[in-house]
């Protein structure tokens, strides 16, 4: 399987990277360089394997339901490029 | 029964099926320990993980899972016993990981089905086809500033339950009917408080037409539609649009379009569109979710009876109808106080009492029957008093109305006010000679074949005694001297 120039271009637009031509055809070749080397694992007949979700025997951990996390606006908001009133402010999303 | 639309050509069918997001009710978040209390200042519940901060880890809270699980069982719904967390990748400003962490394969709880009651008295099975655990998006504001969007991330990473029913709903009615039932369901369950208003409760509806009988037409999701009456107007609005579209000669498109309360109009969400490509895959920080039985018998030992278990156990041990059963179990403290009040009492006459007399002047005052001034003691009391013949129906309307003032005992109000019913047939029949002696032209028009005068009669009597005369002596005593 190989990836045409448009794909290429849907996969960066979804990822909402900015490519111009010439770095879509530079990404398209790594791309199918990559897609090369993950499809050879479709040699392995795998028909009746089950799904391996982890290497190791664990289960999933679940915790109990208590408030022990929260009440630092001002740290999780350090980082905001803007921000007003404990809200993050970002360029305007309506429909 | 389906409703149908009438077009130029012909009639059409609508065909709705409905994805409808649960707030669970949980202390904490579904991956993080932040609190998920409504209505806190603007990201003071927020975590590290909620916000995305980089190496953060989710760990999944047992409690959301017990209530999906919960959930499930009260949706007669199939529990998987593996479940997997996807991520459905997309990017806006109130979704800091770029990523909802969702179920898409594997979903937690499967195939499951409810009934829901029609107005016309029938009711019908809803498919629910999933229900699956989800993470919630944060808010934004855009109404602050003109150029910009404020985001709170305090809802970012609540639980959410996605219930999808199969595209078995054929009108608004059937839409509204199901939202109804499943609010119930949810808050019998008490895994969601089924709150539209302030969002805990959200519908998106997916709507097509075809002729009856025919296969299912191209379908439009609407989004937006926050209480029933914008699911049953957004439902009318959209189906005459694909209708018209047809009849035109024009084809539906598959798409995404967002209910305008406002114009009460359907629109197009272009940008929507491309972002559909959501590209699922398994989140790499977490493990399958496996359920044993254990688990699954013990959330069922421990569920309630659920609302249309309620709605046939009214029905059959007190002979209730199908209406005054649906009106009663609506809410469970409703169903409660009624049959706290129907104990060893006339259940239809308590059922009666419940709803024309209670819930008509709590609706009116906007109280909820917890806090009714009321209790079902004391008016379990009022109808023993009516049982016995202590005073007559109508009386005892008036001792209602001064119940529902004062918070008194029906007995003390009687006694007070000296309310009890005249049985004495003494003493009916003495101003019943009265009324007659002081109506002579009257009695002489009855004779004459005047049968409705016996009215006038009746309300004389009741006039004269304040309207504590046994209606039941009055009619036959009265009877007796006319005829």
């Amino acid at each position: 399987m190989s990836l045409d120039i448009d794909t290429v271009r849907k996969v960066a637009r979804l990822a909402r990277i900015g490519m111009n031509d010439e770095e879509l055809t530079l990404y398209q070749e790594k791309l199918n360089t990559i897609m090369g080397f993950v499809e050879q694992l479709g040699e392995v007949d795998t028909d009746h394997v089950a799904p391996l979700p982890s290497p190791v025997d664990i289960t999933l951990r679940l915790r109990d339901d208590e408030v022990s996390d929260g009440n630092y606006a001002s740290d999780v908001l350090a980082n905001a490029p803007e921000q007003a009133e404990s809200f993050y402010v970002v360029p305007k999303v309506v429909e | 029964m389906a409703q149908l639309i009438k077009g130029e050509t012909g009639d059409w069918e609508i065909v709705i099926g409905m994805e409808v997001h649960a707030q669970i009710i949980a202390q904490s978040k579904l991956f993080s320990g932040a609190s998920c209390q409504f209505g806190a200042a603007p990201n003071s519940q927020v975590s590290t993980v909620d916000a995305a901060m980089p190496g953060m880890l989710p760990v999944l809270n047992g409690h959301c899972v017990a209530q999906a699980v919960r959930t499930g069982l009260g949706l007669n719904a199939k529990i998987n016993h593996y479940s997997v967390f996807e991520r459905k990748n997309y990017f806006y400003p109130d979704l800091p990981q770029g990523y909802q962490i969702s179920q898409f394969l594997h979903p937690i709880v499967g195939e499951g089905k409810i009934e829901i009651d029609l107005p016309d008295g029938t009711v019908k099975e809803i498919g629910i086809t999933r229900l699956h655990l989800e993470q919630d998006a944060g808010k934004s504001l855009h109404d602050q500033h003109p150029r910009k969007s404020y985001v709170d991330l305090n809802r970012s990473g609540c639980a959410l339950m996605e219930i999808v029913s199969e595209p078995d709903l054929r009108g608004p009615e059937e839409a509204a009917a199901y939202l109804a039932k499943l609010r119930m369901i949810l808050r019998y369950l008490e895994t969601c408080d089924g709150n539209m208003e302030e969002g805990s409760m959200r519908a998106d509806v997916n709507i097509s037409v075809r002729r009856p009988g025919a296969p299912y037409g191209t379908r439009c999701e609407i989004k937006n539609v926050n209480s029933v009456k914008a699911v049953q107007a957004a439902i009318e609005y959209e189906s005459r649009r694909q209708v018209d579209l047809i009849e035109d000669g024009k084809t539906i498109t598959q798409e995404t379009r967002l209910w305008d309360p406002n114009k009460g109009e359907t629109r197009s969400m272009r940008s929507k569109e491309e972002a559909h490509d959501y590209r699922y895959f398994p989140d790499p920080d977490l493990l399958p979710l496996e359920i044993d039985d254990a688990m699954i018998d013990k959330i069922r030992d421990s569920l309630p009876e659920l609302p249309d278990q309620k709605k046939h156990r009214f029905m059959e041990t007190y002979g209730l109808g199908l209406y005054d059963a649906g009106v009663l179990i609506t809410e469970r403290a409703r169903a409660d106080y009624f049959e706290t009040t129907a104990n060893d009492r006339d259940p239809k006459m308590a059922a009666n009492w419940v709803i024309n007399e209670l819930l008509g002047i709590l609706n009116k005052n906007a109280i909820a029957i917890t806090d009714s001034p009321i209790s079902a003691a004391k008016l379990g009391g009022l109808i023993d008093l009516i049982a016995d013949n202590t005073i007559s129906g109508k009386i005892a309307k008036d001792v209602f109305a001064e119940m529902y003032e004062t918070g008194k005992d029906a007995a003390a109000i009687v006694d007070e006010k000296g309310l009890k019913q005249v049985t004495d047939t003494g003493a009916i029949e003495k101003i019943i000679d009265e009324v007659l002696a002081e109506n002579p032209d009257n009695v002489a028009a009855y004779k004459g074949g005047k049968d409705k005068l016996f009215g006038f009669f009746v309300g004389q009597v009741m006039k004269k005694t304040q309207g504590k005369a046994n209606p039941a002596a009055v009619n036959d005593i009265l009877k007796a001297k006319l005829d």
